[in-house]
């Protein structure tokens, strides 16, 4: 699979976790990627492979990119304007960039849970069924068997359950944000992608959501973008260190936050700068 | 300088109190003339019977037959102006590109200024004969021509408001619905409209009023035949257009029939008033509260 790299750099070859492992293991998978903004490079050639059923981490300052690298993985970014991109991204080794493929179909696959708790206008039960009725399902019976397991596996049906039926948002941040990881849920995505998601939460809440990610990782891979240094290092198996869209340092959290490669790195979880 | 300062406050103040003290004069004389026909004419005559004659010898003083008129053609307009004023805030606000949105936006808004009864001849000469080739039992004046084409000059009120509470509605929404593997179409009708619905229905009650207050289009296309239906094919009249009637007839002032003006002045200047603070109350009411 190497053979389609254009233009390998030993350094990245480096920082792949298990290079023993083929390519075919990963879940997702980048390769070489570049992002514009029309003239501004926002990803500088970037190849990482993230494992099935594993929690991956992307750290790094505001700005460096961290958010558009994750965007890529379900397409979020096509709808900006400017946008451009060199490279591919392969899941279950499908090129999700291949013209033939439905954006639709993709981000009922990889999920998504958004910085700010964005329920809809909507009550708590049709949150959650919404991705389910969007893609025609009419059977009652099971869109209300997958909206409790999904509240469920969020942690929020028990606090929740006798008012199905109130709005989405006379809940507070933090069920907010569970509920709208039930609302990914619902649909039975592989992956789940997490942008910066108890940025807005108060501790407590943002703890619930760290215990929830870890129990997801079970069933789920989830990547995690986060400039909580902590949270990176309680939640994540691996973690990515971007700096001004390029990938510095990528391997096991253990060995980023005790011993990390690069002296970049080491300043920043350490706090020197960011 | 101060005192310049002082003069010019209340020269400004005195220009705000102009349009206050014309909509209050405006109040107080539809208020006593009306006052005056109802001491001639019950009030319940006014509002139950189902004739409307006053200029007959056969005199009968039911406002129901113009309410009936008016609400019809308010009707079919909105039944017109509101799906497309929608579907053309949805295309403006979630498909189309910055640079059509920016020429089609005013270019809509031309059709809220041209002069109603140009709309009006359009109706008459135009729409009439139209519907009358593949709907054969249309008279030449009826309801349906001039509430179409009220319908559409309405349009624009619909569309405009409506797109405006379309962009309120925050970014993360539609981000949220599109993460979901929805399409553009369903993000923007499944979530976008609903989310939106109260600026929409302000939309729609804003247009309904501004429709029952239409004159030049129903005085035109509509006939003048004060009648108590909901029949569309029928020549009918609205409150307004009677208004226009008299107004221009010889009526003797002071008469009765010059106070029917005013009687059916005020029925009407109440209900849109009644409308309009509908709308202002779901406004503050209802608006969804975005962070």
């Amino acid at each position: 699979m190497e053979s389609e790299t254009k233009s390998p750099k030993a350094t990245q070859e480096k920082t792949e976790p298990k290079m023993d492992s083929k390519s075919q293991n990963y879940k997702l998978h980048a390769k070489n990627i570049d992002v514009f903004y029309d003239d501004f490079k926002a990803i500088n050639n970037i190849s990482l492979g993230i494992l099935e059923k594993s929690i991956t981490a992307f750290i790094g300052p505001s700005g460096c990119g961290k958010s558009t690298f994750l965007r890529l993985f379900n397409r979020m970014n096509d709808y900006i304007d400017g946008f451009s991109m060199n490279g591919n991204i392969l899941l279950d080794d499908k090129n999700i960039y291949d013209p033939d493929l439905k954006v639709e179909e993709l981000r009922k696959t990889v999920g998504m849970v958004f910085q700010k708790p964005n329920p809809f206008p909507k009550s708590i039960y049709e949150n959650v069924a919404y991705g389910l009725r969007i893609q025609g399902i009419k059977d009652e019976d099971f869109i209300e068997e997958r909206v409790i397991t999904s509240l469920k596996q969020a942690t929020l049906f028990s606090e929740i359950e006798d008012n199905l039926d109130k709005s989405a948002l006379s809940l507070s941040g933090g069920q907010q944000q569970r509920l709208c990881i039930a609302r990914a849920l619902a649909v039975k995505p592989s992956v789940l992608l997490m942008d910066e998601p108890t940025s807005a939460l108060d501790p407590i809440s943002s703890g619930k959501i760290e215990d929830l990610v870890h129990e997801l990782k079970k069933d789920y891979t989830i990547v995690i973008v986060t400039h909580n240094m902590q949270q990176a290092g309680r939640v994540s198996d691996n973690t990515a260190f971007l700096y001004m869209g390029s990938l510095i340092e990528y391997g096991d959290t253990q060995k980023i936050f005790t011993n990390p490669e690069k002296d970049r790195t080491q300043n920043y979880i350490t706090g020197r700068f960011g | 300088m101060r005192i310049k300062e002082k003069i010019i406050e209340k020269i400004l103040a005195a220009c705000a109190l102009v349009t206050v003290l014309t909509t209050l004069g405006i109040i107080l004389i539809l208020a006593i003339e009306a006052f005056s026909f109802f001491g001639k004419v019950s009030i319940v005559e006014f509002f139950t019977s189902t004739q409307w004659t006053p200029l007959f010898t056969q005199k009968s003083y039911g406002i129901l037959p113009l309410l009936s008129g008016t609400a019809l053609t308010a009707l079919i307009a909105i039944t017109v102006a509101l799906p497309v004023g929608i579907i053309i805030a949805v295309y403006l606000n979630e498909y189309a590109p910055r640079r059509v949105r920016k020429i089609l936006k005013p270019l809509l808004e031309i059709l809220a200024v041209v002069p109603t009864v140009v709309y009006g001849f359009f109706a008459l000469m135009i729409v009439t004969p139209i519907l009358q080739s593949f709907i054969p039992g249309l008279s030449g004046f009826n309801a349906l021509s001039p509430g179409i084409v009220m319908g559409i000059m309405i349009i624009p009120f619909v569309s405009s408001l409506s797109e405006d509470a379309l962009s309120s509605v925050p970014d993360s929404l539609r981000q949220a619905s599109f993460g979901m593997g929805s399409t553009k179409f369903q993000t923007a009708f499944k979530v976008m409209v609903p989310a939106a619905s109260s600026g929409i229905i302000v939309s729609a009650i804003l247009a309904i009023s501004r429709a029952i207050g239409e004159t030049m289009i129903v005085a035109i296309a509509a006939g003048s035949q004060p009648r108590f239906t909901f029949d569309p094919m029928v020549p009918i009249q609205t409150i307004t257009s009677y208004i226009v009637q008299v107004s221009m007839g010889d009526v003797p002032h002071g008469s009765i029939a010059y106070q029917t003006i005013f009687a059916a002045g005020i029925t009407l200047f109440i209900f849109t008033f009644i409308l309009n603070n509908i709308s202002y109350w779901i406004k503050t009411r209802y608006q969804q509260k975005y962070e």
